[in-house]
């Protein structure tokens, strides 16, 4: 049982950033730009937040410190994507290519600038935003421990994050003209929708959540920042892919590569995985095997959004 | 109709100038960003980072170069045949590893005799890249799976495999590295090491810009080559014209996958001190491949050129930590240059309509031809 408490408390360290940052690349891939640039506005925004943590630990009661490290990754995020916004937007450029500088630059740039200000690249800081115990939730059998405590307020966000997003796409107006720029910008064109405009929202809100994402994955991972994500923007990507563009199977997906990433990262934890002896290369490989499984099996069934990663020229037909 | 003709043949053709002009605005960028960062040093490190291939290193650093560039050209060439196809081998990094692996097994456990100690190696490392590319041209052909996608998650798998491969097969326990070549087995030098006095170039390089030569034959000379773009312009098209598409699409994965390889075969077989090391991070020439492909166009001559300037910049980078800059300034401003390359086609459209406007001014009231 022990065992099985703490394999939901890690899984829920790893599904929480991976489906912030799905749901934002869903956002953007709905409005009909590609972002395989989330990889480098994790890294982007949450070097912001850390540095930010960094220097203000000391000083701030640790509450303020990571509600104001989440606006600034958050913000950072989004000027960050404003680049690709620009680039993939404005000036029809291939989205693959600009999302790929993007991801170059961003680990140079945060490693560059981390030895500017600090001689080191590692970003240190101390984790002291980990609530050990949520009042009467965390007390109740089972369910207490295994979500309410050794829990973080992020994955709460997260959660939020998933409802509102559920509700703007399906619910709202502009939930509605997002999908259509996604689906075929020359109609909604005819009805008057600003495709660009909706275009440069969807991506902003991408970048906004991939920088959250970024810092909620860092947090409870490390306690040292260099500037790496290790591959989770891709992960993200793929987490899009499987959950077919919507958020309630994002969701589900994004828990199952949790699940696998988990298992690969802490499966010495659990004496039943430790005792089966397999090799330790097997375990880290886990997510990337099963992300090409899942692939295979998920692609022919969602086509995705039609107009994806095709610029949008007014006069074409 | 004469003097247009000329004025042509002194231009530079505009695919070029507009690459010229993506490096020229990363170098900008990157010269600012260096006397922002340390206004004291900043001369200093502005003129290693535009000449430190001579200066700072001397002739010894240009043989450097060549060594650094040979690996990224077979990695440029890989990613720019698989362009080709319109198939985005953002998996260099894996082939590179797989390929690198490969051929190390074969040079250090099988001795074979004389020349084909250091030549079956390199088709080992051919073939690993091979069918480390194939899976994921097989998952792209027949059940259309994203190709980006699938060839990161290889990087990872490859990375992890190589590692634990290596620590099974050929491992050095006490550096945590992969063991080193035999003497007998490593590239020969073939006198540049004298020419560039004891540096690390060696006959590779020969072995890089053939192979540019004969890609650059096969996808402008041959039916193969022209089959494999009519699938990258326009696959339904070339479906009707009788071309089989899937078996195009895996080919050219494994075409991409080989050349790769070859690269990282190249450079763990030279002997230049560089092993194995069995840490957690996917090799970094796989995305350099990226940039001098789209850097060069696809074109594979372009790509000898552009290779050598990364590489350039990349030993620059390297004599810039005297001056107590992060070599990671490098990476920005090969970004900044992949960033600006990306909107080649607004650039080139640019340059031809300003050209064109130049052209209507020179011939005065005379509607100019349509320029093709």
């Amino acid at each position: 049982m022990n065992s099985l408490v703490f394999l939901i408390q890690q899984t829920m360290i790893f599904f929480v950033p991976l489906m912030i940052v799905a749901l934002g690349a869903m956002y953007s891939e709905r409005s009909g730009v590609l972002n395989i640039a989330l990889e480098g506005v994790m890294v982007f925004g949450a070097f912001w937040g850390i540095l930010f943590i960094n220097k203000f630990q000391a000083t701030l009661p640790s509450g303020w410190v990571l509600f104001i490290a989440i606006i600034i990754s958050m913000v950072m995020g989004l000027i960050f994507s404003v680049f690709h916004a620009f680039a993939a937007i404005n000036l029809k450029a291939d989205q693959t290519i600009s999302s790929t500088a993007l991801n170059t630059f961003a680990t140079a740039f945060c490693i560059f600038f981390a030895r500017v200000v600090q001689d080191v690249e590692q970003v240190n800081f101390k984790n002291t935003f980990r609530i050990s115990k949520i009042p009467v939730l965390g007390d109740m059998p089972f369910i207490g421990p295994a979500f309410f405590q050794n829990t973080y307020v992020t994955t709460f966000l997260g959660i939020l994050i998933l409802f509102i997003s559920s509700f703007v796409l399906y619910k709202t107006k502009f939930g509605l003209r997002l999908r259509s720029c996604g689906e075929n910008p020359q109609a909604a064109d005819s009805v008057g929708i600003n495709v660009y405009k909706m275009r440069y929202i969807g991506v902003l809100i991408s970048g906004a959540l991939g920088g959250l994402g970024g810092l909620v994955y860092v947090i409870p991972t490390s306690t040292m920042f260099n500037s790496t994500v290790g591959g989770y923007g891709f992960l993200a990507m793929t987490v899009l892919v499987f959950g077919q563009w919507k958020p309630s199977k994002i969701f589900f997906a994004a828990l199952f590569f949790g699940l696998t990433k988990t298992i690969g990262a802490a499966y010495s934890g659990v004496p039943f995985l430790y005792k089966l002896g397999i090799p330790d290369t097997v375990y880290k490989m886990l997510p990337y095997v099963a992300t090409l499984l899942v692939l295979t099996f998920a692609s022919k069934r969602a086509p995705g959004p039609a107009a994806a990663g095709q610029p949008y020229d007014k006069g074409k037909r | 109709m004469n003097t247009k003709k000329k004025r042509k043949m002194f231009r530079l053709n505009s695919s070029l100038l507009s690459s010229l002009i993506a490096i020229l605005i990363g170098l900008i960028f990157g010269i600012v960003v260096l006397a922002i960062s340390n206004p004291q040093q900043a001369l200093n490190g502005i003129r290693t980072l535009l000449l430190g291939g001579f200066t700072a290193g001397g002739i010894k650093g240009l043989g450097n170069v060549l060594y650094y560039a040979m690996p990224i050209i077979m990695t440029g060439l890989g990613v720019g045949f698989a362009f080709q196809t319109s198939l985005f081998n953002i998996g260099g990094s894996g082939q590179f590893i797989v390929g690198a692996y490969c051929a190390l097994l074969v040079a250090i456990r099988c001795d074979f005799p004389g020349p084909l100690g250091w030549i079956a190696p390199l088709i080992a490392g051919m073939i690993g890249g091979a069918l480390w590319a194939l899976l994921p041209g097989l998952l792209r052909a027949y059940l259309d799976v994203n190709i980006v996608i699938a060839t990161i998650m290889m990087n990872y798998i490859g990375m992890y495999l190589v590692n634990f491969l290596v620590k099974n097969t050929i491992y050095d326990s006490l550096k945590n590295q992969s063991l080193p070549v035999p003497k007998g087995n490593t590239l020969p030098s073939a006198g540049l090491d004298k020419l560039f006095s004891s540096s690390m170039a060696n006959i590779g390089i020969f072995i890089a810009i053939i192979m540019a030569v004969v890609i650059y034959i096969l996808l402008n000379k041959t039916t193969f080559g022209y089959e494999i773009k009519a699938c990258g312009r326009n696959r339904d098209a070339s479906r009707y014209a009788g071309i089989n598409e899937k078996r195009n699409i895996i080919l050219s994965m494994m075409i991409s996958g080989a050349l790769v390889g070859l690269g990282g075969a190249l450079m763990y077989l030279s002997d230049a001190g560089k092993h194995i090391k069995v840490v957690d991070v996917i090799a970094s020439e796989g995305f350099d491949g990226i940039a001098v492909a789209l850097l060069a166009m696809n074109n594979p001559l372009g790509i000898i050129f552009s290779a050598i300037f990364i590489a350039y910049l990349q030993v620059s980078g390297f004599y810039m930590q005297t001056y107590r800059f992060t070599y990671e300034i490098v990476d920005v401003i090969i970004s900044v240059i992949i960033y600006f390359s990306a909107f080649s086609l607004i650039i080139k459209q640019m340059i031809d309509k300003y050209r064109l406007r130049i052209d209507k001014k020179k011939s005065g009231s005379q509607i100019p031809e349509k320029e093709v």
